[in-house]
């Protein structure tokens, strides 16, 4: 009987681990594979370099009018959007009462911040003040005519500030609207199916631009005269109902996967329909569909461009509007306002997804 | 038999046209451990889940726990705190710790406080050997352990009468064996459980009787002893043969 000695480990060869190893691997394993990263290497590079010749190297930063962007090779026109931003932040909210709205802003990331981060307490007071309070809050500060503030009307406002009005407003209210219609769609009884589901597939069936029409224009028909609907609060009306009716089908895709014994299970232990859908089903459901949620509100977001056709100026509107200003007329103007709205936007929906993403990773209770 | 906690008369079910139960007569006594056996299809564990109106019936009585279960119950729910049931595919709650899983229905069911109802889960979980795995998910968990786990959490409600519907079948056969310990030592402590099973070796260590189902029907019911050596029906004479043959 031979003693059991086992052979030396050896490290791997050098060619195939860390960095260097990584790029032969997944860049030059074929000569075809060769051939492909020297095209896209060098497509990146002229990319690149439009990119920062563009944006960087050519670009103006500093002037008061058209004439600080007409050179020969001319690239962004900063100084545009650097003279504009406070109507592309505000839209016509008068300079004065601007403090308002950023007090409005910094109380909402103050609320925001730590919901979002799970380690943080109190989420319940959190949840108050972020669902309760603030709403009526921020409403109160930014229209005014109480406690001593001016009134600011609704047309008069923006930019960011309608954009973020509307898709926060829209985001928060599809929601639980998403979820009572998903789980009415399943309900039992027959009339509140019914209504669930010509609900839903009424506003998926329409455009939004379709139900922000009928919202701004059909409305005031039915009610009566001198009852005027604020037109902003048509539109967010108009964007919480249709969204709502897409984040329903979200939500019953999730409900649709949860086996059910989960169900039976619950039931087996004398827990009523309300306590298994709340314990039970919606927080499997909701933790499963966090990416269509989330790709959701991100459409959301976007869509709310569309506020223009109702004669609000989102920030892309905004930006467009000021397009018309003479003494800004340049070849670039037009450009550089898109870039700079695009990434606003791009800004907010990337962060919304890696949001996602962390949180599909925080709620997984997989083994691995 | 004197007030029997479960009592089946003449009880009838069908899926749409087609008729599962037929002419159901059964009687449990508090206390009793029934295992009931037979092919599948046989309607064994449609029967059971009638039991706690997992299913319902459309002819005939069926009385839990003194209470009549009809179309025009009102609280199901206060009926099925008194019966727990340990399901085939565990069917935990994968987004809770096992002692979350355990402590959620004395919580909201019986409206304990969360420390109560930690107790009463330790308590159970001790019972069924897993006392270390409290923080732990179900997915972190072995199909025996997962399957212990669900018997704790029926304990927890401190029920009258426990259902098995295929507690082992999705067992490798190395867990069966500790599922099985827990449930033999859960009968000789006294609790009513009808099982249904088809290890024939549990049936004859702890059953006080054995029904035999096929076709909806019970084909015949007796004490383990006398039904697995003396077989009076046919059916089940070839049932035997097939079961017991490994």
């Amino acid at each position: 009987m031979r003693a059991w000695t086992p052979s030396p480990a050896r490290p791997a060869p050098v060619n195939t681990i860390g960095a260097w190893g990584w790029v032969r691997r997944n860049l030059m394993a074929t000569p075809r594979d060769m051939v492909m990263t020297l095209l896209a290497a060098a497509f990146l590079f002229w990319l690149l370099d439009v990119v920062i010749g563009w944006a960087f190297l050519n670009a103006s930063f500093t002037g008061v009018d058209r004439s600080a962007c007409l050179k020969q090779v001319q690239g962004a026109c900063w100084p545009f959007i650097e003279a504009k931003f406070g109507q592309f932040i505000y839209g016509r909210y008068p300079e004065a009462e601007r403090w308002r709205v950023n007090l409005v802003f910094a109380a909402g990331i103050i609320g925001l911040l730590p919901m979002l981060i799970p380690a943080a307490p109190y989420k319940r007071v959190n949840a108050v003040f972020l669902l309760g309070f603030f709403p009526v809050f921020a409403f109160a500060l930014l229209t005014g005519g109480m406690f001593g503030l001016t009134e600011v009307s609704t047309s008069d406002w923006g930019g960011l500030l309608v954009t973020l009005v509307v898709a926060i407003t829209g985001i928060v209210a599809s929601l639980p609207l998403g979820i009572a219609l998903a789980l009415g769609r399943r309900a039992q009884l027959p009339v509140l199916r019914a209504l669930c589901i010509g609900f839903i597939e009424i506003f998926r069936g329409v455009p939004l631009i379709t139900v922000l029409f009928m919202a701004s224009v059909m409305l005031p028909l039915f009610l009566p005269d001198g009852v005027n609907f604020d037109k902003l609060m048509r539109c967010l009306i108009g964007v919480a109902l249709f969204s709502s009716a897409y984040m329903a089908e979200v939500v019953r895709g999730g409900l649709q996967a949860i086996p059910k014994g989960q169900v039976e299970a619950a039931a087996a232990l004398g827990m009523s329909y309300w306590k298994t859908t709340r314990l039970i089903v919606l927080p499997q459901a909701l933790k499963m569909v966090v990416p269509g949620i989330v790709n959701t509100f991100i459409g959301l977001f976007k869509d709310t461009t569309l506020v223009l056709i109702v004669g609000l100026f989102d920030l892309l509107g905004i930006v467009q509007l000021h397009f018309t200003d003479a003494s800004w007329a340049t070849p670039e103007t037009h450009i550089t306002g898109y870039v700079f709205a695009g990434f606003v936007f791009w800004a907010f929906c990337f962060a919304m997804s890696r949001y996602s993403i962390f949180m599909e990773k925080r709620l997984s209770t997989d083994a691995d | 038999m004197s007030d029997p906690i479960i009592r089946i008369e003449k009880m009838n079910k069908w899926y749409g046209n087609f008729h599962v139960l037929r002419d159901i007569d059964l009687q449990v006594a508090g206390g009793e451990q029934i295992v009931i056996c037979g092919p599948s299809g046989s309607g064994k564990s449609t029967l059971i889940r009638c039991i706690n109106r997992l299913e319902e019936h459309q002819e005939g009585l069926i009385e839990v726990n003194g209470m009549v279960l009809d179309a025009g119950l009102k609280n199901i729910d206060a009926i099925r705190s008194e019966v727990g049931m340990v399901f085939q595919q565990f069917n935990l709650f994968p987004h809770m710790t096992v002692l979350q899983n355990c402590a959620l229905a004395p919580i909201w069911v019986r409206g304990m406080t969360q420390k109560d109802a930690e107790d009463i889960a330790r308590k159970y979980l001790e019972r069924v050997r897993i006392p270390d795995q409290a923080d732990k998910y179900p997915g972190q968990l072995s199909g025996g352990q997962q399957q212990r786990v669900a018997i704790a959490r029926a304990l927890c409600m401190t029920p009258k009468i426990m259902l098995f519907d295929e507690p082992t079948s999705a067992l490798d056969p190395e867990m069966i064996k500790e599922v099985l310990d827990v449930m033999v030592e859960l009968a000789e402590d006294g609790m009513t459980m009808l099982c249904v099973t088809h290890e024939m070796g549990f049936a004859r260590q702890v059953a006080d009787r054995v029904i035999f189902m096929d076709g909806g029907e019970i084909v015949e019911q007796n004490a383990p002893q006398a039904f697995f050596s003396n077989p009076q029906n046919d059916r089940t004479k070839l049932f035997l043969s097939q079961v017991l043959q490994h």
